[in-house]
C-alpha cells in the first residue's frame, strides 16, 4: 500500500490536555465519547442480563414475587428514587457549568451529587438493615420470622430477595463507584487540572456514567417495590 | 532490502529512517515495561504471559492424554482427572486462545496497520493487561489451592452446590479476566473508528482489522453477560443468593442459555481474528489482493451478529424445547455460510498468485484444511438428529479442537511467524520452521482425527475411565501417540524464536516484500509508530503478481535466495563457513 | 492385540438406521468439501508456485456470479440437512402414545430405573426388542444424562423438572450405558448396561420381578404412601371443604387462582404435591402442605402412579400391573396391562373431557384473601 508522508502535524507538547496518540483535541474527544458509549454499551448488557432473569422468575412465580415485594418499603424507595432524579439533574448543571468554563458551578453541583448519592446509600443501607433484622436474606435462616414473608412460598421468596439483593446490591456498587469517580473529577476542578478545565467533555463523560446508574434504579425501583397485583 | 524491489511509492514513504532506537530498546528498565502505554509492549507482555498459560495448558492437555491411554488410567484419581481436564479448558479457552490474537497480534497491528500512533486509550490497554494478571492469578491461586473440577462449563447446580473445589476462586479470576477482554474489545472498536490515518477508509482496511472490529463487537455485548452469570455462582456460593438453584425453584437451564450467549460468540472471538491473520497471509503468499475482499469483511459482521443467535444448539437436549431447537439449528445452518464463503474465498485467492511456500504460507494452506473439516463437522452437531447422539462425546472434542487448535493456533502460529521479525526486529531460521509446520500439520491430525471415530462410537467427553468399554481403547493410543508429535511440534517454535531474540538475523523494515502501513516502519517500530503519520493513497492488498513473477524470473538469473534479505543472507552464510 | 475394532457403534434401535444415513449423508458431504477445497489448493500451489511458468494474466478480484455461487450452493445443501435432521429430531422427541413408561432417577452416582410393575434396577436397563418405551426422567441432584450409544437416544436429566426420550430397541444384545453429562468425580463410573431381550424372555424377567424381588407395582406403593402420609385426610372421592378431589385428575385442565389453566401432567402433580403453594386451585387456598424436603423423588413417582389410577373406570386403586408383560406381548389393546391400558385411557380422555369437575367454588380467592388480611393488619 503506498502512502505518502503527511504534513499534517504533530500537536504533540502544545497542549497538556491532549494525549500523544491523538492528532487534536477533536478527535481525542470524539474517541473519548464513542469508548464512553461502547462501555455503556457493555454495561446495559450486564444489567440486561439481570433483568432478563428476573423477569423470567417474576412470570413463572408472580404471586409468590408479589406477596414477598410487599416487604420492601416503597416509600423510602420512592425517596431513594427523588434523590437519584434529583442528582441527575446536578450532574447535567454541572456540565452546563462545565461548559461555561464555571469552575465553582460545576464544583457546586457535583458536591450535591456527592450528597445525593450519599443520601441514597444511607437510606439503602437501612432498608437493608431492615431486612436483615427480619430474617430475609437468602440462606439457612431464611424466614425464620414468617410473618413478614406475607404468606409468600419460602422457596419463591428466597428467589425473590435473591434476585432483590443481588441487583439492588450491584446497582449500589455502582453508585459507589460513581462516588469515587465522581469525587476524582471534583479534586482534578479543584486543582484547576487542565485535564478538565480546558474541556468540558471529561465532566460530560462522568455525568453520562451518572446518568447511566439512575436509569438503572428508573428499571429497579418499579420492578422491586411497585407491582401490581397478579 | 527485499528480493523483489518494493513499488517505487513505498520507497518514497521508506523515509521513515531506520531509527537506532526502537520500541524495544528505547528504554529498558523493567519500570519503563511495567508502566508502558505502548501498544506494541503491551502486545510483548502478553505474548510472554499467554505464552506461559498455553504451556501450562498444554502440561494439562499431555496428562489427560497420557492418562487416557489405558482404560482404567495411570496415575491419576478421577477427582484429579477431573481437575485437570477443567484446567486445561479453562486455561486454554480464557487464559490462551480468547487473548492470544486479539491481545498479541491485535495489540501488536491494529494501531500499525491502520497509521496510528497508538491505541485510543493507552492506560486503559495497560489496565487490561493487568486485569488479565489478577484474573489469571486467582485462576491459578484457585487451582493450585485445591484446583477446580466443574469442567470449563461450571453448569449448575454442580459447580453452584456441589463442587467443593475452588470454584468460587476460579470464577472471580474469570470475571476479572473477563473485563480485560472488555477493556481490549472497547479499545478496538474506539480504535477503528477514530484513529484512522487519513485516507485510510473503511475499504482500505486490512481485512485483520474488520476482523478485529468484529471481534471487539463480540466482547462488548457477550462479555458482560458471561460476567453477570458466572457472578450470579459466586453469589450462590458465597452469599446463598439462589439465583439458580433448583431446589428452590430457580431454572438450572436459564444458567445454560446465560452461559452459552457468551460462549458460543466467544468461540467466534477465538476465530475471527484467526481469520483476520488468515486474509493477511494468504494476501501476502499468494501475492494478490484477497478475492471478494467486501464479502469477506461483511461476513465477519454476519458471523458477529449471527453468531449471537445460535447459542442453543449447546443444548438441544437440555430440556430445551423442541421448537427451539428447531429454531436453533436453523441458525447454526446458517452461520456456517459465511465462513464457507470465507473458505471458498481463501481458495480463489491462490488462483493467478504468484504463491510462495513460506512458514507462513504452510501455517495458513494447513488453516483452510484443518478448519474445513472441524467447520463442517460443527454442522454434524448442529444437525439436531444427529447432534442428539453426538452430543457430549468425543466428536464434539474432536470438532471443537479442529476448530481451535486445527484453526485458530494454526492461524496464530503462522501470524507470529509472519509478523514476528516486525515484532523482533529479528528473522527466524525459515527451513526448520517450514519443517516444523509440516510436523504441526501431521501430529494434529494424528491426535484428533480418531477422536471422531470414537466419538462417532459413543466414547462420552470427560471420561476419565472407559474400562467398561475397551473397543474404544485403539483410538485413544492413536490420539495420544499424535499428540506427542504434536507436543513436539508445539516445542520446536518454542525453542528457535526464543533463540532467534538473540542469535536472529537482523530483520529489514519489510522482509516479505510485504503491503500494509506496518511494513513501512522499521522493525521494530519506533515508539510512536511512524515519525509522521502516513497518508493512505492506494488501495488495500496492492500487489501486482505478474510484475512480481517477470522480476522473479529475471531475479532467478541472478540467484538470490527465496526470501531472505541481502544482509540475512550474508549473515548466513557467515556462519555456513564456519 | 485388538481382535476387537469397531469403528460404528452398533446399531440397536429404530432410530440408529435413519440417523447413521444422516450421519453418512453428512460425512459425504464433509468429505466432497474438504477434498474439493483440498484439491482445489494443493492444484493451485503446485501451478501458481512461484517461479512457476503459469499463465497469470488478467487475475479476478471480485466475481459475483461465483461468490453467489459458493453462498448459495452451501445454503441450500445446509437447508436440505437441516430438513431431514429436524425431521428425525421430532420424531425422536415426540414419544407414540403407546410406548410402555419406565421411570429414570438419576443422582451421584447411580441410575436407578423403576419399571412400571414395580420392578426395580439400578445401573441397568432390560428392556424388549420391538416395542417403543418412554423413559420420564428427574435428578435427584446435578445435571446427568442419560445415554445409549447404540440407541442413538441420549437426554439430558435435570433436577426439578421431569425430561423424556424415548426408543423403540430392535436388536436383542448387550449395550453401553453411560451417564454422558459430566456430574462429578465418578461421572465415568455412571454407567451400566442396557440388556435388550427377546420379548419371550423378558416377559419371563420381568414377571419374575428382574433382579430384584418388588412385592408391590407403582401404582400399589403409590397407594400405601397415599394413606401413610395421609393424603386421603383431605382428599376424598369427590371435591370437599378442605381440598379438591383427585379421583381422575390426570390428565385434566385445572383452573388455579387468578384464572390461569394448566393441564395435570406428571410436572404439574409432581409440582403439587412438592410445593403445593405455587400452584392453587380455583376455589382452595395455600393449606396443604409442603411436602418438598419430606419425601424423595421415588415417591412422587409413586404417588404420581397411584393418583393416576385412582377414580378411573377401568383399573382402579389396586390394579395390579403383573401381566403387564403379557400385554406388552401382545402388544393389543385388549390384553394390555391395566397400568398401561389407563395411561393410554387417560391420555386420551384428557383430549375429550375438558374439566368436568368443576372446581370452582363458593369463597375467595386466596390471592385477593391474603391481600386482604394484609391490608387488615396495616401495611
Ligand atoms: C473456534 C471455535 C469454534 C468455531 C469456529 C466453531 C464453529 C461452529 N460450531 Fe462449534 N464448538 C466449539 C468451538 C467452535 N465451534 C466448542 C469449544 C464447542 C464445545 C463447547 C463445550 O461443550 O465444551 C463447540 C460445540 C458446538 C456445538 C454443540 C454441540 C453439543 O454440545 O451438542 C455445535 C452445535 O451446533 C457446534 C456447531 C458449530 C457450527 C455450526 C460452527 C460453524 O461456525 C462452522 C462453520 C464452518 C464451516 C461449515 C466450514 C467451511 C465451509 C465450507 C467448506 C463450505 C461447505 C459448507 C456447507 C455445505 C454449509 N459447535
Ligand atoms: C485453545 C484451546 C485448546 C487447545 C489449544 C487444546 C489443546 C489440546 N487438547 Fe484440549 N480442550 C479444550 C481446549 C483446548 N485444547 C477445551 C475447551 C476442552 C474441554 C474441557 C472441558 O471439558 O471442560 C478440552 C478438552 C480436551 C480433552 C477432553 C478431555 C475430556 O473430555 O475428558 C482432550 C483429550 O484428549 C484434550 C486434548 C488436547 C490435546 C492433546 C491438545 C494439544 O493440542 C496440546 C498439545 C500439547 C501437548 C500434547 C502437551 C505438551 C506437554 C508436555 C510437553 C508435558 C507433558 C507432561 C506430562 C505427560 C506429565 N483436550
Ligand atoms: C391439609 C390438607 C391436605 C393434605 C394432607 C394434602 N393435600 Fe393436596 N391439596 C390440598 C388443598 C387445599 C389443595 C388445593 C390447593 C392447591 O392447589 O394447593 C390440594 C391440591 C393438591 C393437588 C392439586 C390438585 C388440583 O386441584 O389440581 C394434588 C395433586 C395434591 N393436592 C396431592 C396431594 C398428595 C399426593 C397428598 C399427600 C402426600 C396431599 N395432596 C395432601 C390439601 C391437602
Ligand atoms: Cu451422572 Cu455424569
Ligand atoms: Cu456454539
Amino acid at each position: 500500500m503506498a502512502a505518502i508522508a503527511s504534513d499534517h502535524g504533530h500537536g504533540h507538547g502544545h497542549d497538556e490536555a491532549l494525549h500523544h496518540q491523538f492528532e487534536d483535541m477533536e478527535q481525542q474527544n470524539d474517541s473519548y465519547i464513542v469508548g464512553m458509549w461502547t462501555f455503556l454499551v457493555t454495561e446495559v448488557m450486564f444489567f440486561g442480563a439481570l433483568f432478563l432473569i428476573y423477569t423470567l422468575y417474576r412470570s413463572m412465580y408472580q404471586l409468590d414475587f408479589y406477596l414477598a415485594h410487599k416487604v420492601l418499603d416503597t416509600r423510602m424507595g420512592m425517596i431513594n428514587t427523588f434523590v437519584l432524579l434529583f442528582s441527575s439533574f446536578t450532574v447535567a448543571m454541572s456540565v452546563r457549568f462545565a461548559q461555561l468554563q464555571n469552575r465553582m458551578g460545576v464544583l457546586a453541583m457535583l458536591g450535591i451529587t456527592q450528597i445525593c448519592a450519599g443520601t441514597f446509600m444511607v437510606i439503602k443501607y437501612f432498608e437493608y438493615q431492615e431486612k436483615f433484622g427480619h430474617h430475609l436474606y437468602p440462606g439457612p435462616g431464611f424466614g425464620s420470622s414468617p410473618s413478614y414473608l406475607n404468606g409468600a412460598s419460602p422457596n419463591f421468596a428466597q428467589l425473590y430477595f435473591g434476585l432483590y439483593f443481588g441487583m439492588t446490591g450491584l446497582h449500589g456498587l455502582h453508585v459507589l463507584i460513581g462516588m469515587i469517580v465522581i469525587g476524582y473529577l471534583m479534586a482534578k476542578w479543584w486543582r484547576n487540572s487542565p485535564m478538565v478545565t480546558k474541556d468540558y467533555i471529561p465532566t460530560e463523560l462522568v455525568g453520562l456514567y451518572w446518568h447511566f446508574v439512575d436509569l438503572v434504579w428508573i428499571f429497579l425501583f418499579p420492578l422491586m417495590y411497585l407491582m401490581p397485583k397478579p | 532490502m527485499s528480493a523483489i524491489p518494493a513499488d517505487p511509492n513505498v520507497t518514497a514513504v521508506s523515509a521513515t529512517p531506520r531509527t537506532e532506537t526502537n520500541y524495544l530498546n528505547a528504554d529498558w528498565s523493567i519500570k519503563s515495561w511495567l508502566l508502558t502505554g505502548d501498544h506494541k509492549r503491551i502486545g510483548i507482555l502478553y505474548l510472554v504471559t499467554v505464552s506461559f498459560f498455553f504451556f501450562l495448558g498444554s502440561i494439562a492437555a499431555g496428562l489427560i492424554r497420557y492418562e487416557l491411554t489405558a482404560p482404567a488410567g495411570f496415575i491419576l484419581e478421577s477427582e484429579t482427572y477431573n481437575k485437570v481436564f477443567s484446567a486445561h479448558g479453562i486455561i486454554m479457552v480464557f487464559l490462551f486462545l480468547i487473548v492470544a490474537i486479539p491481545a498479541i497480534l491485535g495489540n501488536f497491528l491494529l494501531p500499525l496497520m491502520i497509521g496510528a500512533r497508538d491505541m485510543a486509550f493507552p492506560r486503559l490497554n495497560l489496565l487490561s493487561w493487568y486485569l488479565f494478571m489478577i484474573g489469571g492469578a486467582c485462576i491459578m491461586g484457585g487451582m493450585i489451592n485445591g484446583g477446580v473440577d466443574s469442567g470449563w462449563t461450571f453448569y449448575v447446580p454442580y459447580s453452584s452446590m456441589y463442587a467443593n473445589s475452588n470454584v468460587t476462586m476460579v470464577l472471580t479470576g474469570i470475571f476479572i479476566a473477563g473485563f480485560s477482554s472488555i477493556t481490549t474489545g472497547i479499545n478496538f472498536i474506539v480504535t477503528t473508528h477514530k484513529m484512522r490515518a487519513p485516507g485510510m477508509t473503511w475499504f482500505r482496511l486490512p481485512l485483520m482489522v474488520w476482523a478485529l472490529y468484529a471481534t471487539g463487537v463480540v466482547i462488548i455485548l457477550g462479555t458482560p453477560v458471561v460476567a453477570v452469570t458466572l457472578l450470579c455462582i459466586i453469589f450462590e456460593r458465597v452469599f446463598h443468593l439462589p439465583i439458580f438453584s433448583a431446589e428452590l425453584g430457580g431454572d438450572p437451564v436459564l444458567f445454560q442459555h446465560l452461559f452459552w450467549f457468551y460462549s458460543h460468540p466467544a468461540v467466534y472471538i477465538m476465530i475471527l481474528p484467526a481469520f483476520g491473520v488468515q486474509s493477511e497471509l494468504i494476501a501476502n503468499f499468494a501475492r494478490k489482493r484477497v478475492f471478494g475482499y467486501h464479502l469477506i469483511a461483511f461476513s465477519s459482521l454476519a458471523i458477529a451478529g449471527l453468531g449471537f443467535l445460535v447459542w442453543g444448539h449447546h443444548m438441544f437436549i437440555s430440556s430445551e424445547s423442541m421448537y427451539q431447537g428447531v429454531v436453533f439449528s436453523l441458525i447454526s445452518f446458517l452461520v456456517a455460510i459465511p465462513s464457507a464463503i470465507k473458505v471458498f474465498n481463501w481458495t480463489a485467492t491462490l488462483y493467478k498468485g504468484n504463491i510462495r511456500l513460506q512458514t507462513p504460507m504452510i501455517y495458513a494452506l494447513g488453516f483452510i484444511g484443518l478448519f474445513t473439516i472441524g467447520g463442517l463437522t460443527g454442522l454434524f452437531l448442529g444437525c439436531l438428529g444427529t447432534d442428539v447422539h453426538l452430543t457430549n462425546t468425543y466428536f464434539i472434542v474432536a470438532h471443537f479442537h479442529y476448530v481451535m487448535v486445527g484453526g485458530a493456533v494454526t492461524a496464530f502460529l503462522g501470524g507470529l511467524h509472519y509478523w514476528w521479525p516486525k515484532m523482533t526486529g529479528r528473522l527466524y531460521p525459515e527451513s526448520i520452521a517450514k519443517w516444523n509446520a509440516v510436523l504441526v500439520f501431521i501430529g494434529f491430525n494424528l491426535t484428533f482425527f480418531p477422536q471422531f471415530i470414537v466419538g462417532f462410537m459413543g466414547m462420552p467427553r470427560r471420561y476419565h475411565y472407559y474400562y467398561f468399554a475397551p473397543e474404544f481403547q485403539p483410538y485413544h493410543i492413536m490420539s495420544t501417540l499424535g499428540s506427542t508429535v504434536l507436543a513436539l511440534s508445539f516445542i520446536i517454535p518454542g525453542l528457535y524464536l526464543t533463540r532467534s531474540l538473540t542469535k536472529g538475523a537482523k530483520a529489514s523494515a519489510n522482509p516479505w516484500g510485504a503491503h500494509g502501513l506496518e511494513w513501512e516502519t522499521s522493525s521494530p517500530p519506533p515508539t510512536s509508530n511512524f515519525l509522521q503519520i502516513p497518508v493512505v493513497l492506494d488501495e488495500v492488498y496492492d500487489f501486482d503478481p505478474v510484475t512480481e513473477h517477470e522480476q522473479d524470473k529475471a531475479a532467478q538469473a541472478l540467484e538470490v535466495p527465496s526470501y531472505l534479505s541481502n544482509e540475512a543472507k550474508s549473515i548466513e552464510s557467515e556462519k555456513e563457513k564456519r | 492385540m485388538f481382535s476387537n475394532f469397531p469403528a460404528t457403534p452398533p446399531q440397536a434401535s429404530s432410530f440408529s438406521r435413519e440417523h447413521d444415513l444422516i450421519f453418512y449423508a453428512l460425512l459425504a458431504l464433509t468429505i466432497i468439501f474438504t477434498v474439493m477445497v483440498g484439491i482445489g489448493v494443493i492444484y493451485f500451489v503446485i501451478k501458481y508456485k512461484r517461479g512457476s511458468d503459469a499463465d497469470r494474466s488478467r487475475p479476478i478480484y471480485e466475481d459475483a456470479r461465483l461468490e453467489t455461487a459458493w453462498s448459495v450452493i452451501p445454503l441450500i445443501l445446509a437447508l436440505i440437512m437441516f430438513y431431514f435432521g429436524t425431521k428425525l429430531f421430532i420424531t425422536m422427541r415426540v414419544p407414540p402414545a403407546d410406548a410402555q413408561e419406565i421411570f429414570v432417577i438419576g443422582k451421584q452416582w447411580m441410575w436407578h430405573v423403576q419399571h412400571s410393575n414395580g420392578v426395580r434396577e439400578n445401573n441397568t436397563l432390560h428392556v424388549p426388542a420391538g416395542k417403543p418405551f418412554k423413559l420420564t426422567m428427574i435428578s435427584q441432584d446435578v445435571i446427568h444424562a442419560f445415554y445409549i450409544p447404540a440407541f442413538r437416544a441420549q437426554m439430558h436429566v435435570v433436577p426439578g423438572r421431569y425430561t423424556t426420550m424415548w426408543f423403540t430397541p430392535t436388536q436383542p444384545g448387550k449395550y453401553h450405558l453411560f451417564c454422558s453429562m459430566y456430574c462429578g468425580t465418578q461421572h465415568s463410573e455412571m454407567g451400566g448396561t442396557v440388556v435388550v431381550m427377546e420379548p419371550r424372555e423378558w416377559a419371563n424377567w420381568i414377571e419374575n420381578g428382574g433382579q430384584s424381588q418388588a412385592t408391590l407395582t407403582l401404582e400399589q406403593s403409590g397407594e400405601r404412601l397415599y394413606k401413610q402420609l395421609a393424603c386421603n385426610n383431605c382428599h376424598g372421592a369427590e371435591d370437599n371443604m378442605r381440598a379438591p378431589s383427585l379421583y381422575g385428575i390426570w390428565g385434566k385442565k385445572r383452573t388455579l387462582t387468578g384464572g390461569r389453566s394448566v393441564i395435570a401432567d406428571q410436572s404439574y402433580l409432581r409440582e403439587s404435591i412438592l410445593r403445593p403453594h405455587n400452584k392453587i386451585t380455583n376455589g382452595y387456598s395455600n393449606t396443604m402442605p409442603v411436602y418438598d424436603g419430606q419425601i424423595n423423588e421415588e415417591d412422587v413417582l409413586k404417588l404420581m402412579a397411584y393418583i393416576k389410577v385412582i377414580g378411573s373406570s377401568v383399573g382402579g386403586p389396586s390394579s395390579s400391573g403383573t401381566d403387564t408383560a403379557a400385554a406388552v406381548l401382545n402388544g393389543t389393546k385388549g390384553t394390555m396391562s391395566p397400568f398401561a391400558a389407563n395411561a393410554i385411557q387417560y391420555q386420551n380422555s384428557s383430549m375429550r373431557r375438558v374439566d368436568s369437575t368443576p372446581t370452582t367454588r363458593s369463597g375467595e380467592l386466596a390471592v385477593n384473601a391474603i391481600a386482604a388480611q394484609q391490608e387488615a393488619k396495616g401495611n
